[in-house]
């Protein structure tokens, strides 16, 4: 059973994000880790690069292939999570812990057209 | 058209594995995750099921200068039990595909050919041999197969299903008699790990798989990690590797390829051999951890000079490899490359296509 928590948005491409203020944590949800298999590489922007809602910022790559990730929001990076560079297996761990970049909002409203946890939930067990 | 399925398939889905399409089969590509499969091999003993790949059986007054006519190896007065790797090959030197040639007595060859090539090997076979005093018998259909693989293969293979294997040297096979059937053992895999292929009925191979699984002492293992284990030995995959359009020489598979003796596809290779190759099979490491995938363009001096055929974040070693297909000018051991992963271009180096060292049972 794939975890998924309350509170955050979650995307169709399986990424979430977890407001915070201005920003935004996005990483892969658990059902998306579990999917790809082990994470043996997470391919990361740059900070200060900017990332489009619906556009690729990345990629996350299991041993078998690589998996584009989706930016959920608009805005800019302003941070990467370093620790995925030495250990990408922490994507498996804890997806929600472990997210992949962290962004200054340019649009709050955007999370409005992504999913709860519930619509998630629902669509993941169709 | 439906894919085929193995004498094991239901056993796979009872597993839980993953089933993906490959070579015209539904076939499991992971049970628990490649990583630890792969590791079982690399450190005690995995097994395969291979069912899908084809068996041909040559026979006949002619057979063994048949067999040596359409294939690059040379099986000329082979012992009883010898196995030899090679390629068939078309007039023009391309890969028909790649195969084992098992010698099994006097006049009687055993082909075993891959799955994705059953087919258009069959025909081909049949079609050279029109002016041989030869049988040709697809026993695709009848055998079951698995490859038991890792350093505690032997024993395992002993004891587990008791049959006696430690007489065989790598590279050799034996028919043995059980419950009445005749069933064939050989040293061989495509792991780069000691281990044994056996191939008998659908009936013996559910009862080989369920033994072996019983006894706690060897993992079931996907393609997945069948093809990080051979990958990272630097062994080829028709498809990757190998192709109607590539030759063995530009492989880097020249030293089964023998030009003493006739075989079709010898005057495209030794013509190949005089001019010199263009391109060329090579491994490249690259300095990040960014996974270089089949199909990806490799760079240099600003242009395109290759392609890479295989590649990985090799599992045993942690590094980003990759045999990739260069031009010629660029295949010497520590040139400069870079592989272009997405939007970015990764620098590495040319190394040898061997990332890991075997570890056979000679």
């Amino acid at each position: 059973m794939s975890k998924i928590i309350e509170g955050l948005y979650y995307a169709e491409s399986h990424e979430y994000v977890r407001v915070e203020g201005e920003y935004g944590y996005v990483g892969i949800t658990d059902y998306a880790q579990h999917e790809l298999g082990n994470v043996v590489y997470v391919d990361m922007p740059d900070v200060d690069d900017d990332v489009t809602a619906g556009e690729d910022f990345g990629a996350v790559e299991s041993v078998k292939a690589a998996s584009d990730l989706i930016s959920p929001v608009s805005g800019t990076v302003v941070e990467v999570n370093e620790a995925l560079n030495d250990n990408p297996e922490l994507v498996n761990s804890d997806p929600y812990e472990n997210w992949i970049i962290k962004v200054q909002l340019s649009d709050a409203a955007e999370v409005e057209n992504l999913m709860d946890a519930d619509a998630y939930k629902a669509m993941i067990n169709e | 058209m439906e894919n085929k399925r193995t004498c094991l398939y239901d056993k796979h889905v009872a597993l839980g594995a993953l089933i993906s399409p490959f070579g015209g089969f539904d076939m499991p590509i992971q049970y628990t995750n490649i990583v630890d499969e792969h590791n079982a091999v690399r450190q005690a003993c995995g097994v395969f099921d291979v069912s899908h790949m084809g068996e041909v059986l040559v026979t006949g007054a002619e057979s063994e200068k048949f067999v040596n006519y359409i294939f690059t190896n040379d099986i000329a007065g082979a012992p009883d039990g010898k196995i030899f790797y090679g390629m068939m090959c078309h007039p023009t030197g391309g890969v028909v595909d790649d195969l084992l040639v098992y010698k099994m007595a006097e006049q009687r060859y055993f082909l075993v050919i891959n799955a994705s090539n059953i087919d258009k090997d069959v025909a081909w076979i049949v079609e050279q041999a029109k002016n041989f005093d030869v049988t040709v018998e697809n026993q695709s259909e009848k055998y079951g197969e698995v490859a038991v693989q890792g350093p505690n293969t032997e024993d395992i293979v002993e004891c587990v299903l008791g049959i006696h294997c430690n007489d065989l040297a790598f590279y050799t096979c034996k028919e043995v008699e059980i419950a009445g059937e005749t069933i064939i053992i050989s040293r061989t895999g495509y792991t780069g790990e000691d281990g044994f292929e056996i191939y008998g009925s659908h009936a013996f191979t559910n009862e080989v798989w369920d033994k072996l699984l019983a006894s706690g002492e060897v993992k079931p293992c996907g393609l997945g990690c069948r093809d990080t284990l051979r990958f990272e030995v630097g062994l080829p995959l028709y498809g990757d590797e190998l192709a109607d359009d590539i030759t063995p020489l530009e492989a880097g598979l020249g030293m089964f390829v023998k030009f003493e003796k006739d075989f079709i596809g010898k005057e495209a290779l030794l013509n190949q051999k005089a001019e010199g190759l263009k391109r060329k099979i090579v491994g490249i490491e690259l300095k990040d951890k960014a996974i270089p995938r089949h199909g990806y363009e490799v760079e240099a001096d600003g242009n395109v000079i290759g392609v890479v055929t295989t590649g990985y974040n090799s599992i045993s070693t942690g590094k980003s490899v990759c045999m990739a297909m260069l031009d010629i000018d660029y295949t010497k051991m520590d040139t400069e490359v870079a592989v272009r992963i997405r939007k970015k271009v990764f620098p590495g180096n040319v190394t040898k296509k061997r990332f890991y060292d075997k570890n056979y049972k000679k």
